[in-house]
């Protein structure tokens, strides 16, 4: 099994017929990812890579049945994607866009409220379940099928981890990215849950950040409710206090956002804390014995 | 982004949001003409600097005199202001802001965030002013009101009178308190502001609510939507190779170690300074080429890097996802020609077309240090430093 997509996940791309859009709509196809739909306003009608392309999501979604939307429309127009599609009752949407203003992800997360709707990213390297789906952009040829759950702010850290892993002959059931914003969609506490029910998930790995205290509750409802081994790793250790690093979340305003901080709290609360990022894998290998 | 306290009380009194009367200057004489314009008995003169903790630092005077605005005024421009947030070399004083000084009953804290837990534009107060409001909230949280903004409805009259009433700003003041706040909430919602810190929230002996200091950051990704704040940016406060970065689509944060980072993606850009420092070692810098790096913005980042001087090893550590290994050795190479490259150079190439980039570091004859994994890559980048001038750890 898996979480948030599978082989019979039916994809819809907002802004398949952009740059960014075509050529990872191409790619995640290359590893059987349905791509029912593209929708561009003012295309609608036409065909892209031999799909589909409609001027709403609501068309694509009549027509052909998609229930996952990747959007990969440019940042100033990507609140209003991500509102179109939640509009339409598709209940996976992965936001690869990056550089959305804050504000605007504040209006999309009040127009999400108290809906059945899970939103991965904005800035995210997307969700992959090895050898099924794929809805963003990692390189899909390190996900290995497994019973390993990844959850990191970073993408090309979740790579990292999962190179790592594959030293050890450990694969993924799902692997997501929540991305590095001060306002995500989703967050780590709820992607945790979704491993949680997740049979063929066996362990976690939770890749954060300096920034925030979402690590922290995540591992603390996983001390009691998780019930599989959590390992993490939290970056910056190095990070200067007030600086922005790159991600617009990656920010130490006080003591309590520091990564040594963090790596304290989490480990208090029993996770495996590993705080050599060249030591991921091997964390996991550990947590599993 | 952020701007000057003197840029953003202007803002303010395009909302109507008092401010006390005053005026910029870039020059002693310009001090002392808003000095006798403003024709008041007590002045004060502020460092206009986007570091924070002037007061402490002697960036905030008082004068009774113009002659005293003057002597003021000669003091801090065109000198560095080294406050706890510049660093040790301080932040040169181009301007000052010359105001009437007032006569102060109580002073809070108020504010707006984008707050990570709400998700929402908050209000942030406190009773007292002039406070250093993380410390607060960790230790007298009790002193701290918060109130989330739903962006549906905007923010409600009665929230605005929840939170005078905890600042004691009740009875009279109540008006304009309320008024005050949702003059800031347009202006932080209408900006796309991420903070506008006032501190403190002045009340004067005569009744009047006075935002005597004011802070304000934007939102990066909106700054293409608000021209008006994006002409207030200065880059005089900026690192300029961080400047220079940006404008070629790098994001570089310069360091005081010795180790170059040319990393992709924010989160294994922190980690391999992290590993850096777990093998002995000190990143001289942050650096993500971002997604898509040509071989021009992979040459950029080298050259941004190495205008640090305290650099003695590079370390180039690529997880290339939607990046290119090839294109990135062929930067690297590119960079390695051009500048004439002569500290050593680890490299990690890991991800799409890994192979194809090997091949290109093989095929050009430079000498390189190539690493298999984050681990090894670090452990050579500190070990390199240590190699070319074993006495370069002892700097600062």
């Amino acid at each position: 099994m898996s979480i948030f997509i599978n082989k019979s996940s039916r994809v819809v791309i907002q802004g398949l017929t952009g740059q960014h859009g075509s050529f990872h709509a191409e790619e995640s196809i290359k590893i059987g990812t349905q791509v029912v739909a593209g929708v561009t306003p003012g295309k609608g009608g036409t065909k892209h890579l031999g799909i589909p392309v409609f001027d709403t999501v609501h068309e694509a979604v009549a027509r052909t049945g998609a229930d996952v939307a990747g959007i990969f429309v440019p940042p100033p127009f990507a609140a209003d994607a991500i509102m179109e599609a939640i509009d339409t009752g598709i209940r996976t949407i992965v936001v690869v866009a990056d550089g959305i203003p804050v504000q605007d992800m504040v209006r999309v997360k009040r127009y999400s409220a108290g809906r059945d709707v899970v939103i991965v990213g904005p800035n995210t390297p997307g969700v992959i379940t090895p050898n099924e789906c794929k809805v963003g952009i990692m390189p899909a040829h390190i996900y290995k099928p497994g019973m390993i759950g990844v959850v990191s702010r970073s993408g090309t850290l979740n790579y990292e981890a999962v190179e790592q892993m594959a030293e050890y002959k450990l694969g993924q059931s799902t692997c997501v990215g929540i991305g590095g914003d001060t306002v995500t969609g989703t967050d780590f506490l709820t992607v945790m849950r979704a491993f949680k029910g997740d049979p063929d998930t066996e362990a976690v790995v939770m890749i954060g950040e300096i920034g925030g205290s979402q690590e922290i509750e995540a591992a603390a409802w996983a001390k009691d409710h998780l019930g599989k081994p959590l390992v993490c790793f939290i970056a910056g250790l190095t990070a200067p206090s007030r600086r922005r690093m790159g991600h617009a979340g990656a920010v130490i305003a006080g003591p309590a956002d520091t990564a040594a901080a963090k790596m304290e709290r989490i480990e208090a609360l029993g996770a495996h804390v590993v705080r050599n990022p060249s030591k991921i894998g091997e964390a996991v290998h550990h947590a599993l014995r | 982004m952020n701007i000057h306290e003197y840029q953003a009380k202007e803002l303010l009194r395009q909302y109507a949001v008092p401010v006390p009367a005053g005026s910029v200057a870039h020059s002693v004489e310009q001090a002392v003409a808003v000095a006798e314009e403003l024709g008041v008995s007590r002045f004060v003169i502020k460092a206009q600097i986007h570091a924070g903790g002037r007061g402490k630092a002697g960036g905030v005077k008082l004068a009774h005199t113009v002659e005293e605005v003057r002597a003021a005024t000669d003091e801090m421009i065109g000198r560095p202001l080294i406050t706890a947030q510049t660093g040790p070399q301080g932040q040169r004083v181009q301007r000052v802001l010359i105001e009437q000084a007032v006569d102060i009953a109580r002073e809070h804290y108020f504010g707006f965030v984008i707050d990570r837990a709400s998700q929402r534009i908050t209000i942030i107060a406190c009773d007292g002013g002039g406070v250093e409001i993380e410390e607060t909230a960790r230790n007298e949280p009790a002193r701290i009101v918060r109130e989330a903004v739903d962006p549906a409805v905007g923010l409600l009259d009665f929230q605005c009178r929840k939170v005078a009433a905890h600042l004691g700003l009740g009875g009279k003041h109540l008006p304009a308190a309320v008024k005050l706040m949702k003059a800031l909430y347009r202006c932080f919602r209408d900006n796309d502001a991420v903070l506008i810190e006032i501190n403190p929230l002045a009340v004067t002996l005569d009744g009047q609510l006075l935002a005597l200091d004011a802070k304000m950051q934007f939102d990066d990704n909106a700054i293409y939507r608000r021209p008006h704040i994006s002409n207030l940016r200065d880059f005089d406060e900026e690192d300029p190779k961080e400047v220079e970065a940006a404008a070629h689509g790098l994001n570089y944060i310069a360091l005081e170690g010795n180790v170059g980072c040319i990393v992709n993606g924010a989160g294994l850009a922190m980690a391999t300074m992290d590993a850096i420092a777990l093998h002995g070692g000190r990143p001289a810098n942050f650096l993500d080429v971002g997604g898509g790096a040509s071989p021009e913005k992979v040459a950029n980042a080298f050259r941004i890097v190495l205008l640090d001087k305290n650099v003695k090893a590079v370390l180039v550590n690529i997880f290339a996802g939607i990046n290119r290994c090839d294109w990135v050795a062929e930067g690297i190479v590119r960079a390695m020609r051009e500048l004439n490259v002569k500290v050593p150079v680890v490299v990690r190439l890991a991800g799409t077309n890994v192979e194809q980039g090997r091949a290109v570091l093989a095929q050009s004859g430079l000498n390189f240090l190539t690493a298999n994994n984050l681990d090894d890559a670090a452990a050579m980048a500190v070990r390199a430093t240590s190699g070319a001038t074993a006495h370069e750890h002892l700097y600062k």
